[in-house]
C-alpha cells in the first residue's frame, strides 16, 4: 500500500491496541490445541488423581508413544498413503485432461461438460452414498482388493476421490489454461505437434503451478477424508487414519488424555504439508474460491 | 523451473506445415480443423475417460438416488426392490420423528455460521490486510483448524466438552456427579456446542477468502476515499465491501454447502443422537445403521439433492455467464 493515506496519521496508539487484540484472539483460537497438547503430555494417572485443570507434576510423551504403538498408528498412516497417493496424482491428470480439452478447443458440449464437473463436486456426499454403497457391494474384484470387492478396498476409495475431486480441480485447471496464451499451442498445432504433445510437453508444464496448489489442497482433504472412509470400508484394517482413529478411540483408549495424543498424532501430517507449503495450500484456495 | 520462455520452441518438424503461409493470427480456439484423425481419438479419450468416470460415480448415482427413493429395499437381492410412490417421503414429512428437527438443525447450522463466525472472519480480514507485522503468524492461528480433520477437530472439543474431565466442567466446576452440565448428551446443549466447534473452524476458512478477495481491492480506491477524509469505517462501508461482492457470493454458497454436508462433527461428538440430528446423518444412519432401509435413505438423500441444486445451479450459471463474457 503507498503512505500517502496512512502518513501523517497518528498510528501508533492504534496499531498497539491492534496488535494486542490479534494477540489475545489467535491464543484463544489455538487454546482447543494447546489443551488437548497440554492434556496429551501427562499421564492419565496424574490427571484422574488431581484433575484436568492443575499443574502438572511431569511432562512427557509417554502418551504419544503409547498412542503410537497401541494402535499401531504407523498401518493406518500407511494405509491412508496408499490411497491419497494414487489419489491425489489420478485426479490431477484426469481433470488436466478435462481443463485441456474445454479450455483450448471450442467443441460445443466444453461449457456444458465443466458444468457438469463443477456442479457434481458441490454436491454434498450423502447424496450419492446409498447407491454408491449398494455398487460398490456389487462389484466384484477377485484378486485385485483384499476384499474381493470394491468395497472395503483402497481401489474403491480412490475411485470416489478422484470422481468427486476431479470437478473442482478441472474448473480450476480450465480457468488457468484459459488464461494461457493461444499462440504457444496454436503455433505448435500448425506446426504438426499432436493433440497430445500440445497438452503433455506445452500446456501442463505451464501450469506447474496452479498443480502445485491443487496437489497441497487434494492431498490435506484427501489425507482428512472421514465419511467415504467410513462407509466405504468395513474392516477396520483397512481404514485410513482419521476414520481408524474413531474405531480406535472406543475400542482401546479408555483414558482422554491419550485419545488427545492419537488426535494430534492424526494432524502431524496435514500440519507438515501446511507448514512447508503454505503459499501454496492458501493461493489454492483462492484458486478455486468457487469451491464449496 | 523458469516458466513461459523455453516454450516457444517449435517442434521438430516445423517446415512441413503451414501451406499459406499466412497463418491467422487472432483466431481465438478455431484450430479444430487441424487435429488429425488420431487427435481427435486423444482428444476424445481425454475428455471422456474421466468424464465418464465422474458421471458414473456422482451424477449417475445421484439419479439412482432419485430412482431408489420411490422404492422400498432390504438391499438383499434385487428382486426385494419394490415401487411406493411417494410413499417414503410422505412417512418422511409426517411421522419420522428425526427428519424436521434434522431440516431444523441444518438451517441452525447455516444460520449460526453466517451470523458469527463468517462476519468475524471478514473482520479479522480487514484487520489482517493492513499490512502489519506478524501478520503471516497471525493467520496460520486462524487457520490452522482449516487444514485438520473436522474428525480430529472433533476429538478435540471432546476434551473441553466432556462432563467429567473436561475443560469447561473443571473450570466451572460442574464435574462431579449431580452438578454434571453435559454438553455432548443434553440435547438442548449439544448442537450450540458443536456448532462453536464447528464456528471456530469456519472463521479461519472465511477469512482466507475474505484476504484474497481485499487484495484484489484498488488501492486507489482506498486513498481516493482517505484523501476525502473518510474515516475507516465509512470507507470499508461505502468502498471496500460493495467491491467485496463476488467475494461475497462465494462465501455465501460455500456457507450454504458447508452446512449442507455438516457430517463429521456430529458423527464423531455423538452419532447424531438427540439433539443433533442433520439429514447428512439421517442419510449415513440408514446406510451403516443397523436399519438398513434403502428407499427411506435415498428419500432423504433427495431432499439434500434438491436442496443442493436449488443453490448450486442458480450459482453456477451467473459465474459461468460471467466467464463467457469475459
Amino acid at each position: 500500500m503507498s503512505g500517502i493515506a496512512l502518513r501523517g496519521k497518528p498510528v501508533r496508539p492504534a496499531r498497539i491496541l491492534l496488535h494486542t487484540f490479534l494477540i489475545v484472539t489467535s491464543l484463544a483460537w489455538l487454546a482447543p490445541l494447546l489443551w488437548a497438547l497440554f492434556a496429551a503430555l501427562r499421564p492419565y494417572a496424574e490427571t484422574s488423581e488431581k484433575g484436568y485443570v492443575s499443574w502438572p507434576d511431569k511432562l512427557s510423551l509417554d502418551n504419544f508413544s503409547n498412542a503410537f504403538q497401541q494402535s499401531d498408528m504407523l498401518h493406518y498412516f500407511g494405509n491412508t498413503l496408499l490411497i491419497a497417493v494414487p489419489a491425489v496424482l489420478v485426479t490431477l491428470l484426469l481433470s488436466s485432461m478435462v481443463a485441456f480439452y474445454v479450455s483450448r478447443f471450442d467443441f460445443r458440449l466444453n461449457l456444458a461438460l465443466l458444468l457438469v464437473f463443477t456442479a457434481g463436486n458441490l454436491l454434498p456426499q450423502q447424496v450419492i452414498i446409498t447407491p454408491l454403497y449398494r455398487l460398490y457391494l456389487l462389484v466384484d474384484l477377485p484378486g485385485i482388493t483384499m476384499s474381493g470387492k470394491l468395497y472395503d478396498s483402497a481401489l474403491g476409495l480412490v475411485l470416489i476421490h478422484v470422481a468427486f475431486q476431479s470437478g473442482f480441480c478441472a474448473f480450476v485447471l480450465s480457468n488457468y489454461m484459459r488464461s494461457l496464451p493461444h499462440e504457444l499451442t496454436e503455433a505448435a498445432l500448425v506446426d504438426g505437434a499432436s493433440v497430445w504433445r500440445l497438452y503433455w510437453q506445452i500446456t501442463l508444464p505451464l501450469c506447474k503451478p496452479a498443480m502445485a496448489a491443487l496437489a497441497t489442497l487434494l492431498s490435506i482433504w484427501i489425507y482428512n477424508d472421514f465419511f467415504w472412509a467410513i462407509v466405504l470400508i468395513s474392516t477396520g484394517e483397512n481404514m485410513p487414519i482419521t476414520s481408524a482413529l474413531n474405531n480406535l478411540s472406543g475400542q482401546y483408549f479408555t483414558d482422554p488424555n491419550l485419545v488427545a495424543a492419537g488426535a494430534l498424532l492424526t494432524a502431524i501430517p496435514t500440519l507438515i504439508v501446511y507448514f512447508t507449503l503454505q503459499r501454496q495450500f492458501v493461493s489454492g484456495l483462492t484458486l478455486g474460491a468457487n469451491k464449496g | 523451473m523458469t516458466t513461459g520462455t523455453e516454450t516457444t520452441e517449435t517442434p521438430t518438424a516445423a517446415p512441413l506445415a503451414s501451406p499459406s503461409g499466412v497463418a491467422p493470427r487472432k483466431r481465438p480456439t478455431g484450430h479444430r480443423r487441424l487435429l488429425t484423425r488420431r487427435d481427435r481419438i486423444t482428444l476424445g479419450l481425454m475428455a471422456g475417460v474421466p468424464t465418464i468416470l465422474h458421471v458414473a460415480l456422482v451424477w449417475l448415482t445421484a439419479l439412482a438416488s432419485i430412482a431408489l427413493a420411490f422404492t422400498t429395499w432390504d438391499g438383499i437381492g434385487f428382486d426385494s426392490i419394490k415401487w411406493v410412490g411417494l410413499d417414503n417421503f410422505r412417512e418422511l414429512f409426517t411421522t419420522n420423528p428425526q427428519f424436521w428437527p434434522a431440516v431444523q438443525h441444518n438451517v441452525i447450522w447455516f444460520v449460526v455460521l453466517i451470523l458469527l463466525p463468517t462476519p468475524f472472519g471478514l473482520f479479522l480480514a480487514v484487520q489482517l490486510d493492513k499490512k502489519i507485522r506478524f501478520s503471516r503468524v497471525y493467520q496460520t492461528a486462524f487457520f490452522l483448524p482449516v487444514v485438520m480433520s473436522m474428525a480430529v477437530i472433533g476429538f478435540v472439543w471432546q476434551l473441553i466438552y466432556n462432563p467429567d474431565t473436561g475443560l469447561i466442567n473443571s473450570v466451572i466446576g460442574a464435574n462431579t456427579p449431580g452438578h454434571y452440565i453435559d454438553w455432548i448428551g443434553d440435547p438442548d446443549l449439544n448442537l450450540w456446542a458443536i456448532l462453536v466447534a464447528a464456528s471456530w473452524r469456519h472463521a479461519g476458512y472465511m477469512m482466507i477468502l475474505y484476504l484474497a478477495g481485499l487484495k484484489s481491492v484498488d488501492p486507489a480506491l482506498r486513498e481516493a476515499s482517505a484523501l476525502d477524509g473518510a474515516g475507516e469505517w465509512q470507507t470499508f462501508k461505502n468502498v471496500i465491501f460493495p467491491t467485496l461482492r463476488p467475494t461475497n457470493t462465494v462465501v455465501l454458497v460455500v456457507t450454504i454447502i458447508e452446512a449442507l454436508r455438516a457430517f463429521d462433527l456430529v458423527f464423531v461428538f455423538n452419532k447424531g443422537a438427540q439433539g443433533t440430528e442433520l439429514l447428512s446423518i439421517l442419510v449415513t444412519n440408514n446406510i451403516i445403521g443397523e436399519s438398513s432401509r434403502i428407499g427411506y435413505g435415498s428419500a432423504i438423500a433427495v431432499v439434500l439433492l434438491v436442496i443442493s441444486l436449488a443453490v448450486i445451479v442458480p450459482y453456477l450459471i451467473a459465474t459461468f455467464r460471467k466467464e463467457r463474457r469475459a
